[in-house]
C-alpha cells in the first residue's frame, strides 16, 4: 500500500543557483548533495535535495535536464520547457501568505501574481530562479464559493 | 521586481538560446501579471530587452501567438470568469479586463467563445459555475490559439483595429 509522496522532480536550468534560490530565498533545507558515478563533464549525476523545515518527510529533488542521464534532444526540450516558464511544478502552503509574500518579494522572488482570494484559500503565483511557477497558498478551513477561481497561469 | 532582465553570465550557444527564451518569458509575466492594466506593446518589449518588432517575431517562435493575441486571450478568460461569477455589468467587465472599447470587447469575446458577453451570461447564469478551477480552465485553453480562432484573428487584423488597446492592436498589425 503506497503511503505517500516523498520525493518529488523539479528540472532546474543550474544547481548552484537553484540551491541558493531554495535555501536563501525560500528558506529550505538541504536534505542532501552529494555526487554519484564520479564528478566532471559527462561523468556522475548530482543528487541535491531539498525541503521544508516543517516537512521533513517530503523533499524536492532539483535536477539538471543533462547528459548521461538524458539524450541530447531530450535534455535540450526539457531545458526550453523550463526557460519558457511552460512547467508548473506543484503548490506549497503558507499560514499567512500575506507576511510571506512581502518577505519573499522583498527578496527577489518573481511573483506573477499577487495574494488573491480562491475558494480554497488565498493564493499567489511565483516562479523559481529557472522559470518553473509555484502555487502559494494558504488554505482556507472550508471552501467559498462567493470566492472567484480564475487566476492561475498556465505557461 | 528584484531581479536582472538578462539573467546569467551567457557562455554557450545553448545559454544563449535559454537566456534569449528567459526574457520572452519575463516579457510574457508582465502581461500574465498586470493584464487589467492597459498595456503598451512597446513596454512589454522592454522587458525583454528587445526592439518591438524583434519581440512580436520571436514572441510568437516561443509561444506560437503574438503578443497582442496572448494578452487579448488572456483578458477574455478573465471576461468569461467574471461573467460566471461576478455581479458586475458587462461594460464594467469590459474595463476591468482592460478593453477601451465595448465594440472590440463584444467582437473579441465573440471570436474566442462563440457568443456575445451577454448571451455566456445567460448560458451559465443559475448553473453551477466555477467548479474547475481557473489554473486547469486555463491550461485546457492551452498555450497556442484554436485554428479558429487563429482565422478570426486574421481576419481581424485586416479588416480593422484589433482587439485589446494597444499592444493587442500593435501585435496584431504588425503581423497581418
Amino acid at each position: 500500500m503506497i503511503k505517500g509522496m516523498s520525493i518529488v522532480t523539479v528540472w532546474v536550468l543550474d544547481q548552484d543557483r537553484a540551491k541558493e534560490f531554495y535555501t536563501e530565498k525560500l528558506g529550505f533545507e538541504v536534505r542532501t548533495d552529494m555526487s554519484i558515478g564520479g564528478d566532471g563533464e559527462g561523468g556522475g549525476m548530482r543528487w541535491l535535495t531539498v525541503g521544508a523545515k516543517d516537512q521533513p518527510d517530503v523533499q524536492l529533488t532539483l535536477m539538471v535536464p543533462s547528459s548521461p542521464g538524458l539524450d541530447p534532444e531530450s535534455a535540450e526540450a526539457l531545458r526550453t520547457l523550463v526557460a519558457k516558464g511552460v512547467l508548473g511544478a506543484g503548490v506549497f502552503t503558507t499560514d499567512d501568505i500575506h507576511r510571506d509574500y512581502e518577505a519573499l518579494k522583498a527578496k527577489g522572488v518573481e511573483f506573477v501574481q499577487e495574494p488573491q482570494e480562491r475558494p480554497y484559500g488565498t493564493e499567489a503565483l511565483f516562479r523559481d530562479d529557472s522559470g518553473n511557477w509555484f502555487s502559494f497558498t494558504q488554505p482556507r478551513e472550508e471552501m467559498d464559493f462567493s470566492k472567484p477561481w480564475d487566476g492561475c497561469v498556465s505557461d | 521586481m528584484g531581479h536582472d532582465s538578462i539573467g546569467p553570465m551567457v557562455t554557450s550557444p545553448d545559454e544563449a538560446r535559454l537566456a534569449h527564451l528567459r526574457r520572452l518569458r519575463l516579457a510574457k509575466d508582465v502581461m500574465d501579471r498586470d493584464w487589467a492594466e492597459p498595456l503598451d506593446l512597446e513596454a512589454v518589449a522592454a522587458h525583454a530587452g528587445y526592439s518591438r518588432y524583434h519581440f512580436i517575431r520571436a514572441f510568437k517562435g516561443a509561444y506560437g501567438s503574438t503578443p497582442g493575441q496572448y494578452l487579448t486571450r488572456r483578458r477574455i478568460e478573465r471576461a468569461e470568469e467574471l461573467l460566471r461569477s461576478a455581479n458586475l455589468s458587462v461594460t464594467e467587465i469590459c474595463s476591468l479586463v482592460g478593453f477601451s472599447s465595448l465594440g472590440t470587447f463584444s467582437t473579441s469575446f465573440k471570436k474566442q467563445t462563440g457568443l456575445t458577453p451577454s448571451a455566456y451570461r445567460d448560458r451559465y447564469v443559475g448553473r453551477a459555475a466555477g467548479v474547475i478551477p481557473g489554473c486547469y480552465a486555463m491550461l485546457w485553453y492551452g498555450g497556442r490559439d484554436a485554428p479558429a480562432i487563429r482565422s478570426q484573428a486574421r481576419a481581424a487584423a485586416a479588416g480593422g483595429p484589433a482587439a485589446g488597446g494597444a499592444a493587442a492592436g500593435g501585435a496584431e498589425d504588425s503581423n497581418s
